[in-house]
């Protein structure tokens, strides 16, 4: 807490911006290989700037290439939209946590600052968190380099063009789960998150398998978290009696 | 640079989709309880869905993947950075699949 006293909401933003430097590694090299597919799929330049810069989702906008059509007439536009919406459900999970960085009882117009949250400068600000630090400039820092990353390496991958294979000849497919695996391992606490993670690793495997998609992340997250509140739940109520 | 009204609803659609959930998540959390079963959910949440991003891909993965996590996963707890393990972990993929011409 004392370091959030110290420095100033610009000193927040940057450092959450710094904090963000890693992943956006990884950011960039989907924003890459999106660009790419957009440019395949046959949306238009501008479409290109409107969709990440008014969506700003990855996964869903995957998705959505997957379902663009180059001829206005047969674009689905129901689809593209529910898809976008199932896809970013688990969103709901993660904002959810980030509300003790509002000291103030009602939000209004500042809870549109979500806007900026991806599953990257969300992760980091969930660690700062943990660590007593974090705060709302910190997670609009990241959010902005985010932000930058992705929509740069959309235009550029769309320059690009056809030239670009898939990143995996690089092996930057794998930057995204080395990434998550480390952040993951920096959450550890103890014993108690072994059956959640576990849960939450073996459901999404599952699911992924059966449903496939983004299910996974959805279920996962809600299946290995309902599994430790459980067991700790539990465990109080023994102590209680 | 051209789009058609189609395309524009489209996106619009999208973006106000996504927008309502994040917004949504921050407002419904003022309506759990702060302690007790609901809190320790939202507690376990960041880890259950980190473990849910990355359990697929590597049961999924193959020699390199299982390789490159166990690099990833030791500099991280060696070093406590990031940008390292996720360094070490891209590395050792690309030079697994060289090595092994998949």
């Amino acid at each position: 807490m004392s370091t959030l006293l110290r420095t100033s909401p610009q000193d927040q933003f940057f450092a959450g911006a710094r904090a963000c430097v890693p992943v956006a590694v990884s950011v960039a090299a989907y924003g890459l290989v999106w660009g790419v597919l957009a440019r395949g799929a046959g949306l238009s330049p501008l479409e290109v700037v409107l969709m990440s810069g008014l969506v700003f989702a990855g996964s869903a906008q995957f998705v959505a290439l997957d379902q663009w059509n180059q001829v206005p007439a047969l674009l689905p536009i129901g689809p593209l939209i529910l898809a976008a919406f199932i896809v970013n459900l688990r969103y709901l999970l993660l904002t959810a946590t980030l509300r003790p960085l509002f000291p103030e009882r009602r939000l209004g117009w500042r809870s549109l600052s979500m806007y900026l949250v991806t599953d990257e400068n969300w992760a980091m600000t969930v660690a700062a968190m943990a660590r007593g630090e974090g705060s709302i400039a910190f997670l609009m820092g990241g959010g902005a380099l985010a932000f930058c990353s992705w929509m740069l390496t959309n235009l550029v991958g769309y320059g690009l063009g056809s030239a670009i294979d898939d990143p995996s000849r690089w092996g930057l497919d794998f930057a995204f789960t080395a990434t998550f695996l480390a952040l993951l391992l920096g959450m550890w606490k103890g014993r108690q998150d072994i059956v959640p993670w576990l849960v939450a690793g073996l459901a999404a495997i599952l699911t992924s398998k059966v449903i496939g998609g983004s299910w996974h992340i959805l279920v996962g997250g809600i299946v290995g978290s309902l599994a430790g509140a459980t067991l700790e739940w539990r465990r109080s109520r023994v102590h209680q009696s | 640079m051209y789009t058609s009204p189609e395309a524009l609803l489209a996106i619009l659609g999208m973006a106000v989709a996504t927008i309502a959930i994040k917004v949504s998540g921050l407002l419904l959390a003022d309506r759990l309880p702060r302690q007790g079963f609901a809190a320790a959910w939202l507690r376990h949440i960041p880890g259950a869905v980190l473990a849910a991003l990355v359990a697929p891909a590597l049961a999924t993965g193959n020699l390199a993947e299982v390789a490159a996590a166990l690099v990833t996963g030791g500099t991280f707890l060696l070093f406590r950075n990031l940008f390292l393990a996720m360094a070490a972990g891209v590395a050792t993929v690309f030079l697994v699949r060289m090595l092994v011409g998949a």
